[in-house]
């Protein structure tokens, strides 16, 4: 379990996190999400210890990280993909990183052949492709078999099969039951695999939730509902306090009751339904909806649309 | 810290950068001792050959061989921050100081003993190129083992504050070139000042203080004695090495 509380970095007057409180479950993938620039890798660093917090504190399993003699037993990590001498071997690279916990060569052979680099391992880390820099970084990160990984744009850069093998690999993690921080700005790339969501903006928690949860309560759910008695059932649903709008199709769209609800009211009544149905925004509409004012950079969409500024 | 210790020679091992400063350091050392042995003593005046001391002479490669280390020394921190690396290495061990122990014992000791040795060769590549009696001078003669050892022990304490300064500085360019200009600009300077500096101030610069240590004869009065100016020039890489463990644990990587 990773749990951080009041967690603030600035640099200077600009703040890079602030006052973040959040807790990652044991046991679970949790995405963390949030624009590019949002603070995502500054937060991962702070749980490392690599970055002193100005105010708040992290701690994973209980204890600060930098309380762990050998860590790397603890938590894997997996920050930026060139964080190796370009000139020592695979091998090297990784045998070095577990000398120092203690770990054994034949542990460090067992992780490359795992991430599919042990044909390779002579080979001097400087000649790698980003994907094979990503998959040493993977195999830094599990030299210690840990319980807790931490990987921060995991499948940033890589090509298609790169993706697809992040993907199964995180999904194996989650099996083994660990407990896994995956960082993107995408949440195509977290909703495969994440069962929980903390999403942040502007160094700020913008939601702590289940993916479940996240859909439910966007603003883009309704019910669509047709009814050749439509006059009635708009007025009977907006009497219970629903808001419901008339679409060129005849059917109606309802929020701020459930479809059972609609179900129930249309009964009560004697209303003649031909269709009744929820609809849910997707997770990346509901992302883009809370993240909307927090993304620092973005083209101003009005312009893009309108399309009447020639 | 055996942990530590092994980790880090696995990383000084396993560069090549490491082979090839450590290989031209002994280069240095013996080849331009054998140069001097073949070309200088039949250049000298009879009054120059009567002030010149035959061990610094033979030491004479130890004015190149420094840049090797110093640069080895500086690298050792400051190629783990400009890859990258060092945040790896903060991951894996969390208690910073003990990596920068860690790094530098196992560098002191390895300069230690290609140090030493190369500069024992040195001298007996000196002797064995001399020919004649000009410039003769025996293992046993008085500060001859000090002044050869001193030769190591010199490049040793200036590959630290080389390390020391990569740990302040965390660069390598910014590092290296901050090494050698405290080493080379003040002995410029100095040349441009007043006499009364040269002699209060200029014994005291780095490398002047630190390269007493392998003068055995016509030690010049003005200056330290062996022992005192190589314990000066450590002073210069502990204040770095001591400033460099300050802040190790208070900055972001």
């Amino acid at each position: 379990m990773i749990e951080a509380v009041g967690l603030t970095k600035r640099y200077g007057r600009a703040a890079a996190v602030e006052d973040l409180s959040f807790v990652v479950p044991s046991g679970q993938v949790t995405g963390f999400l949030g624009p590019n620039g949002a603070g995502k890798s500054t937060t991962m660093r702070l749980i490392l210890g690599l970055d002193a917090p100005t105010a708040g504190r992290v701690t994973v399993n209980g204890r600060p990280y930098a309380a762990y003699r050998r860590p790397l037993f603890e938590v894997g990590a997996l920050l930026e993909a060139k964080a190796a001498h370009g000139g020592r071997s695979a091998f090297n690279h990784l045998l070095c990183l577990a000398l120092s916990n203690g770990i054994s060569r034949a542990r460090v052979a067992d992780v490359l052949e795992l991430v599919g680099l042990d044909g390779v391992a002579g080979k001097r880390v400087g000649g790698f492709s980003l994907g094979m820099s990503q998959r040493l970084g993977i195999a830094a990160a599990l030299l210690g078999d840990p319980q807790v990984l931490i990987l921060d744009e995991p499948v940033n850069g890589l090509d298609p099969e790169g993706v697809l093998w992040i993907r199964t690999l995180v999904k194996s993690l989650a099996a083994d039951g660990r407990t896994v921080l995956l960082s993107s700005h995408l949440m195509s790339e977290v909703a495969i695999t994440a069962d929980r969501l903390i999403i942040i903006g502007r160094g700020r928690l913008i939601a702590d939730t289940s993916v479940a949860e996240l859909l439910r309560t966007g603003s883009g759910n309704f019910v669509r509902v047709r009814s050749p008695q439509r006059d009635q059932l708009t007025e009977r649903l907006r009497a219970m306090g629903a808001s419901v709008t008339g679409q060129p199709d005849d059917s109606l769209h309802v929020s701020g009751a459930s479809a059972d609800v609609v179900g129930e009211i249309a009964r009560e009544h004697g209303l003649i339904l031909q269709e009744l149905s929820e609809h849910h925004a997707s997770l990346e509409q509901r992302y883009l909806e809370l993240t909307g004012d927090a993304v620092d950079y973005h083209a101003p969409t009005h312009l893009v649309s309108s399309g009447n500024w020639t | 810290m055996a942990e530590v210790l092994r980790s880090e020679f696995c990383k000084f091992r396993s560069v090549r950068s490491t082979f090839w400063t450590l290989s031209t350091a002994v280069l240095f050392n013996v080849a331009l001792a054998g140069l001097a042995a073949i070309f200088i003593p039949r250049n000298l005046s009879g009054h120059e050959q009567s002030t010149t001391d035959p061990i610094r002479l033979s030491l004479a490669g130890v004015h190149l061989s420094q840049i090797a280390f110093g640069v080895l020394g500086t690298l050792i921190v400051t190629s783990e921050y400009g890859t990258g690396m060092i945040r790896a290495t903060f991951a894996a061990v969390p208690h910073r100081r003990l990596v920068l122990a860690g790094k530098a014992i196992v560098f002191a000791t390895t300069a230690l003993i290609v140090g030493i040795a190369s500069c024992f060769a040195a001298y007996a590549t000196f002797e064995a190129f001399l020919s004649g009696d000009r410039l003769r001078s025996s293992i046993g003669d008085p500060g001859v083992v000090r002044a050869i050892t001193g030769g190591g022990l010199y490049l040793v304490v200036l590959g630290l504050l080389g390390l020391g300064l990569g740990t302040i500085l965390r660069s390598s360019t910014g590092a290296i070139a901050t090494l050698f200009a405290l080493l080379f600009v003040p002995s410029i300077l100095l040349t441009l000042m007043p006499q009364a500096w040269r002699t209060t101030i200029g014994p005291f610069v780095p490398m002047q203080a630190g390269s007493q240590i392998f003068v055995a004869t016509h030690h010049e009065p003005d200056n330290l004695g062996a022992w005192t100016g190589l314990g000066v020039f450590s002073l210069y890489a502990a204040a770095a090495l001591t400033l460099g463990f300050v802040l190790i644990n208070h900055r972001d990587t």
